[in-house]
């Protein structure tokens, strides 16, 4: 990959970076497109395993940005598509901030959030339904999942033994 | 320039740094269940009711939702080199770990065990996501337009599988709308 190369991609991800409401999953099926189908910088197959990477490692669902970037051109994508993806958004973000902090009391704001609120929930209500159907493969991994909610909501157990726990479970077969 | 009105906890650029870092480290599948539990119950820098409307206001920017809410909390709680400092432990620590596990699975990747245990964790990882779902709730009113809000947008979302886009496009300003007039 070239420096003209690099460019682009930068360019093109900085782009995405305005599409993005609703998060950065909303341009998926785009940034599959584009390297995919018309760069050919990798296959539809490796793609779909950095997805998974990403969900599975450690951080938000966004890092497979990076991995898309550092598959492409290694330590310079990672850093380009990740800055390109992150600085568009972030400023815009801040600048909200700034208004929100200037004017915490304004009506229109507060409406906003307070309506938002409902939305927001729907919002993550169907994040996890859709993930449901994928991620389970048997009745057993939903006993798993409905175990996690209760588990949750009734005691203060610590999340990471509850993933231990999901892991465990894995490699003894049970889910 | 630092926020006037917001009152600023005294939390310090490096503390936002190490405290979005170590959330971003435990979030397997996702980081939302982490930010609440930092942000609300560990650190209590949040109340219920300001983690979701920040979370509400995350969502609709464009970006990240996680990023988004590190901008905004960090900015709010130690102003521009506050947002930097969380950013740059929100999103940092993760990079260079996912890119050690890449290179990893370049070579193990295929070992039947480790998938074995990714797919028992990824189910473990939607029960958190909903948990989330089910304790912010908590701070809304106990009458129907909210929950109709809640419902329309879990419906149009995540049953019917429109786009998000359209479904909060449609539903947004009438909720707005709804807040404004004070009835909702």
């Amino acid at each position: 990959m070239d420096a003209a190369q690099l460019a682009a991609l930068f360019l093109y991800f900085l782009m995405l970076s305005f599409l993005a409401v609703g998060g950065a999953p909303s341009v998926l099926p785009e940034m599959h497109r584009y390297v995919v189908e018309v760069h050919g910088w990798m296959t539809s197959t490796q793609f779909a395993e950095l997805y998974t990477l990403a969900q599975v490692a450690p951080g938000p669902n966004v890092m497979y940005i990076p991995l898309i970037g550092w598959h492409v051109a290694g330590w310079l994508g990672a850093l380009a598509t990740t800055f390109a993806m992150l600085v568009p958004s972030a400023t815009l973000t801040l600048l909200v901030a700034h208004l929100h902090a200037r004017h915490p009391k304004a009506a229109l704001g507060f409406a906003i959030r307070r309506g938002l609120t409902p939305i927001t929930i729907g919002l993550i209500l169907a994040s996890g339904w859709i993930l449901m159907g994928p991620v389970n493969e048997s009745w057993r991994s939903y006993v798993l999942t409905a175990l996690t909610v209760i588990l949750t909501l009734r005691t203060s157990v610590n999340p990471l033994w509850l993933l231990a726990g999901g892991a465990v479970a894995g490699m003894l077969a049970l889910v | 320039m630092k926020p006037s009105v917001w009152q600023a906890p005294g939390v310090s650029p490096r503390e936002l740094f190490v405290e979005f870092a170590r959330l971003t480290l435990h979030s397997f599948g996702g980081a939302l269940f982490w930010s609440r539990r930092m942000l609300v119950e560990r650190r209590r820098w949040l109340t219920e009711q300001e983690f979701v409307e920040l979370l509400a206001l995350a969502q609709l920017l464009p970006g990240a939702n996680g990023v988004n809410m590190a901008v905004i909390v960090g900015y709010r709680f130690a102003g521009y080199s506050g947002a930097a400092a969380a950013v740059a432990g929100f999103l940092g620590a993760p990079l260079l770990v996912i890119i050690a596990i890449a290179v990893v699975h370049q070579h193990y990747g295929g070992l039947p065990l480790v998938r074995d245990a990714l797919a028992g964790m990824s189910s473990v990882a939607v029960g958190l996501l909903l948990a989330t779902a089910v304790k912010v709730a908590a701070v809304l009113q106990r009458r129907w337009r909210p929950w109709t809000f809640v419902a329309l947008t879990f419906v149009g979302v995540g049953v019917m599988r429109w786009p998000l886009l359209a479904v909060v496009g449609a539903l947004a300003p009438w909720a707005v709308f709804a807040a404004w007039k004070g009835k909702s």
